[in-house]
């Protein structure tokens, strides 16, 4: 068996205190308090996302307490270890489906493993946003891109675009010139909603072209991306941009397919907490992070809303129990 | 078991030549999800070894291979049966997905 494996049986059959879904600055610092509170949580990382969305990106300039900037990964690592540390059980693996509404929470691993709880805790984060267009589907992985850090290496000399314009598209464009011969960045408007220093970064950087007013219309090329169709938003006229890569950091939207039927969830697919707490609507379901969080979405913010989420049920379970 | 690394030196013999269906695993040191999937290929590995065979391909080293395949995303799972390549996955991806992918060549 795998580490894993003899983790995951040795958890089936007992009803855990608390078991924290996801694995991101939110997932793992609820667990830092919940294993401080002594409550043994179990936390499902995800058997390749572990770690969450700083896992794709590079220097993290703006999380508090690292004056030198830390990389995201690095950054991770740490979080992981310190939950480990004061006895977060970690599994690897996914949840697949989860029952909410009894006051024994279940959830079904990846495996089949069923495990029940007392309080979940949910941290899923979000997920990169597509554009939508079927040939972004189909060139998935063939010059259409959602990661920088992770593909911007295969383009090196080449002529791509970022389409996007908030902190993750100028970040995303800034990296890949490290690669590319030039960088083009495409946003619906002629300015960018992203921090005042980045764009002042990406407007020194020669090699950022900036395609405004325009959007993406069509993805063009057989086995791989050789251009886009660009439709520019004031006029409406069409043109055609011949580069091999499309990199789409457009947002994120919130991972609440397991739960949408049971938590309530807003329009745009997050989950809804009660004002100055991290509870749902079902007892004993807390929900924290970029799953809730629409307005903020930094790391430092998810961590701090993990940390509120343990609070909350600890206090909760500490009720129950007594 | 552990998959065998395959370079420019052995790519021929060991997937091209191969009689079984090999998936070869284009990784780098630096790709996080290529870590994070390597233990499940290396699952796969052990459990269906009599149906295919896992091979890892670093790209850093072996850029033309890399470039030859058409590589621009990585984990990239290839999988070649008679020398010719018949399926890609690309992305890091949970066991069941991937052994559902890979069915038609360790099912039956």
């Amino acid at each position: 068996m795998t580490n894993t494996e003899s983790a995951q049986s040795q958890l089936e059959g007992e009803v855990h205190e608390i078991v924290i879904v996801g694995s991101g600055p939110a997932g793992y610092t609820a667990a830092i308090y919940a294993a401080r509170a002594q409550l043994a949580p179990i936390l499902y990382e995800g058997s390749v996302t572990s770690g969450g969305a700083l896992m794709n990106t590079t220097e993290v300039e703006n999380f508090p307490g690292f004056a030198d900037g830390v990389m995201g990964p690095d950054l991770m690592e740490s979080m992981r270890k310190q939950a480990s540390r004061f006895g977060t059980t970690l599994v690897t693996d996914d949840i697949v489906s989860m029952d909410l509404a009894s006051p024994i929470k279940v959830l079904v691993d990846g495996s089949g493993k069923k495990i029940k709880a007392k309080s979940v805790v949910l941290a899923m984060g979000s997920a990169f946003r597509e554009i939508g267009l079927p040939n972004e589907k189909r060139l998935s992985g063939h010059g259409v891109s959602w990661c920088a850090t992770c593909d911007g290496f295969f383009f090196r000399d080449q002529d791509i675009a970022v389409v996007g314009g908030g902190d993750s598209a100028v970040e995303e464009a800034t990296f890949l010139t490290r690669f590319a011969r030039t960088v083009t960045l495409i946003h619906r408007r002629d300015s960018l909603r992203a921090s005042k220093i980045m764009v002042e970064r990406a407007k020194s950087n020669p090699k950022i072209i900036f395609g405004w007013n325009s959007e993406v219309t069509d993805v063009l090329g057989d086995a791989k991306v050789s251009s886009l169709q660009l439709r520019n938003t004031i006029d409406g006229t069409i043109s055609e941009l011949p580069v091999t890569g499309l990199f789409v950091a457009i947002g994120h939207d919130p991972r609440s397919e397991l739960v949408r039927d049971q938590v309530t969830i807003d329009q745009a697919g997050y989950v809804e907490v009660k004002p100055h707490s991290t509870r749902t609507n079902l007892s004993g379901v807390f929900a924290c992070g970029d799953l809730v969080d629409h307005t903020y979405r930094q790391a430092i913010t998810a961590a701090g809303s993990g940390a509120q989420a343990a609070l909350d049920a600890e206090r909760f379970l500490t009720d129950l129990n007594s | 078991m552990a998959m065998t690394h395959v370079t420019g030196a052995n790519f021929s013999d060991e997937v091209l030549q191969s009689k079984t269906p090999v998936l070869v695993d284009f990784w780098a040191e630096w790709c996080g999800p290529c870590r994070a999937v390597s233990p499940i290929l290396e699952e796969i590995s052990t459990e269906y070894a009599d149906k295919i065979k896992v091979v890892k391909l670093n790209t850093d080293e072996n850029s033309e291979l890399s470039v030859r395949y058409g590589i621009t995303s990585i984990p990239a799972l290839y999988v070649f049966v008679g020398g010719e390549v018949v399926k890609t996955i690309i992305g890091a991806k949970p066991k069941p997905m991937l052994v559902k992918d890979l069915a038609p060549f360790i099912k039956g």
